[in-house]
């Protein structure tokens, strides 16, 4: 039986995991665990919806309504001193329940204290811009966009970033495929001969640069080649490469690499 | 229809002048050798003064984050050489503390003042590297000469250690691979002996040299609201009116237990920055020298771990391995599973010589992360590009994208 491949995400998976396997989880504290924190989120408590918080490894993380972003971003800078965005993105959560998660982590330097401010949005859905309030979102947005195809509203330059322009799909989905089109190799053979001359004819090569590294015959014997499949003695003679076309190229009349005299100084 | 007009005129068949003002669009790279590497800026000019810069990134665009989603976490460490790959202990270093304090290794002493020597090592060299191109870049090719000499010292040190000159891969999850050789000391102490005087020649043909004077100073203004906004961290902020090094306000290792001094300028422009590297490693040559006596103080007390214990992530010492049943097993589980650190998120900074280097892992318990986040500080130090440029001339933009420190491995990613 072939084996199953989950198409919602392509991605690297352990060939195996003991089946009474229980992930540890790494240590969450509550926000009044640190009289800094608890402050900062009392205050944002107090105008916006917060649905969780806690902390982790040292930072406040806090989970908020999409739609309140560019307010708290705004009110952590004006009035929390969060001065810096240090960093924004995406997580696919696409197989698991059709989201996206957000994250901004946002850098206080007067208080030494890093939050992390998180919300969910569904597949399709944009979110709000806060380039207006940090000008480094200007660049993570388009960056966002460019690998899960988030858009940001009120973004004055909504283009991809990192890929080119005229790129198809969205390279950070868990979706997206970790090799080409397996297929491919086919394409001419199948369109050409006909699918029951793949056996005959084989796979096309693609990779003009592949070797073949469990053949041990073929392996660096330039200028001695022999057709594929015929057996290799040891004995062959040195093959002259001629690439000329049979009706000759335009301007040379005769080519002969024998009576061809070759320069090897260039400073003749 | 001015475009069919000219369209006609014999000399300029291809080209159309549908323009009425003098605004003339210059692309600056990707292959320009002052560009640092792979950098494309579209310059809309006027005369020769910028009024519109749009830096184009992704020619060296690897897909880092999502090779790191496909890759046990031990083989991802050599990726992150790739980052800045002129210090690139840091990104390993970077890589490394983030797993930790995902699974909340303690790392034993010993190792940890091998990295610090690392660390500290790197950032030297690119600073090094930074004073050397940047020199090179507006002229003062002496500088280039003598910057790259000491760099070779400091390279052929850290060969020593692991073998290779830039791509290092020379610290582990869990602690560094091997002790450092017997010649370190010996030869980073006629290192850094020697690097005071080297520093003060360079700083003799620079600092009052017209040249350079000219093309740095009052050049390249950041003011500390526009830096904050960009995301501008190292010594972009700290030349900007912001004193803020993470070595100092959020230590790890042992940067808290060493004396430095955080240098800072409110200038904010290119004469500053350059003074912050300047300044920058002699603090570190002052670090480097008090880890040598930490290492020694180290050997005397007998601490030999250089790598931590913890079975369940990190393969045991060799000697076990090689003697002990479970230990082969479980080392052999991790080579070929990979470790599964618990799960949780982690978003873990550290000053690497540009700026912030920050790790963001999800981790969902699996042996690959759920999702990695490189932020990479000379991504947004090419941003600022955008709105530093205009106003700026031709010649500017060279001496501005040479103090930017940007390195197009990190940036692209």
């Amino acid at each position: 039986m072939r084996a199953y491949k989950p198409k919602d995400d392509v991605q690297a998976k352990s060939y195996y995991t003991d089946r009474y396997y229980v992930s540890p989880q790494v240590p969450k504290q509550t926000p009044e665990s640190d009289e800094v924190f608890n402050a900062d989120l009392e205050a944002i408590k107090s105008k916006f919806d917060v649905s969780d918080a806690y902390i982790q490894v040292e930072q406040l993380v806090i989970f908020i309504n999409a739609s309140d972003i560019y307010g708290v971003l705004e009110f952590m800078r004006d009035e929390l001193e969060y001065t810096q965005l240090s960093e924004m993105s995406a997580i696919d959560w696409l197989a698991k329940d059709n989201t996206f998660e957000i994250f901004y982590q946002m850098l206080s330097m007067n208080k030494r204290k890093r939050i992390r401010v998180k919300y969910f949005i569904d597949n399709g859905q944009a979110v709000d811009s806060v380039e207006k309030l940090f000008r480094s979102a200007d660049w993570s947005e388009r960056e966002m966009f460019d690998m899960f195809g988030i858009e940001a509203n009120g973004h004055p330059f909504m283009k991809r970033i990192l890929m080119p322009y005229d790129w198809h799909g969205y390279p950070l989905l868990k979706t997206y495929p970790l090799e080409g089109d397996e297929f491919a190799a086919w394409y001419e053979v199948d369109k050409i001969f006909g699918k029951e001359a793949r056996d005959v004819i084989g796979p096309e090569l693609r990779d003009t640069a592949k070797v073949d590294r469990y053949d041990s015959e073929r392996f660096a014997r330039l200028g001695h080649e022999v057709p594929k499949g015929t057996k290799i003695t040891g004995n062959e003679p040195k093959s002259d490469q001629n690439y000329q076309e049979d009706g000759g190229v335009f301007l040379i009349k005769k080519f002969d690499k024998k009576d061809s005299v070759v320069i090897d100084d260039p400073q003749r | 229809m001015a475009q069919v007009k000219n369209r006609l005129t014999p000399f300029f068949e291809n080209i159309t002048f549908d323009r009425e003002d003098n605004e003339m669009i210059l692309n600056f790279g990707p292959q320009h050798p002052s560009a640092h590497g792979q950098l494309r800026l579209m310059l809309h000019l006027q005369q020769e003064m910028i009024t519109k810069a749009h830096p184009d990134i992704g020619y060296l665009h690897r897909g880092m984050e999502k090779m790191a989603e496909n890759m046990i976490y031990n083989e991802f460490m050599p990726t992150t050489d790739r980052m800045d790959y002129i210090a690139s202990s840091s990104n390993n270093y970077g890589f490394a503390l983030a797993v930790e304090k995902l699974i909340g290794l303690e790392v034993p002493r010993r190792a940890k003042v091998i990295r610090m020597m690392l660390l500290e090592i790197n950032r030297l060299m690119s600073h090094l590297f930074w004073l050397a191109t940047t020199a090179l870049d507006i002229g003062a090719m002496t500088v280039f000469l003598f910057a790259f000499r000491e760099r070779e010292y400091l390279m052929d040190i850290i060969e020593g250690y692991c073998g290779a000159r830039l791509t290092h891969a020379a610290i582990r999850i869990g602690g560094v691979p091997l002790d450092i050789q017997d010649s370190f000391i010996t030869q980073l102490r006629v290192f850094l002996d020697k690097l005071p005087q080297n520093i003060k020649d360079y700083e003799d043909l620079l600092d009052t040299n017209r040249i350079w004077l000219m093309r740095m100073e009052e050049v390249g203004t950041i003011s500390t609201e526009m830096a904050l906004s960009w995301g501008c961290t190292g010594p972009m902020l700290r030349a900007s009116g912001v004193a803020w090094d993470i070595r100092k306000e959020e230590p790890y290792e042992l940067y808290d237990e060493v004396e430095f001094n955080v240098p800072w300028s409110d200038k904010g422009d290119n004469f500053a920055r350059y003074r912050m590297y300047m300044e920058e490693m002699r603090e570190s040559a002052k670090i480097l020298y008090q880890t040598i006596t930490m290492y020694q103080k180290c050997v005397k007390d007998g601490q030999t771990e250089l790598m931590a214990h913890s079975p369940k992530y990190i393969s045991a010492p060799k000697i076990d391995i090689m003697t002990q049943n479970y230990s082969l097993m479980q080392h052999f589980v991790l080579v070929t599973q990979g470790m599964r650190p618990p799960v949780g998120e982690v978003y873990i900074p550290t000053e690497s010589p540009k700026g912030e280097l920050g790790f963001y892992i999800n981790s969902q318990g699996g042996p690959y992360p759920y999702r990695l986040k490189l932020r990479a500080p000379s991504f947004w130090h090419t941003g600022i590009l955008t709105d530093l440029l205009p106003g700026h001339y031709i010649p500017d933009v060279v001496s501005i994208i040479g103090t930017t420190n940007i390195v197009f491995g990190e940036v692209d990613r």
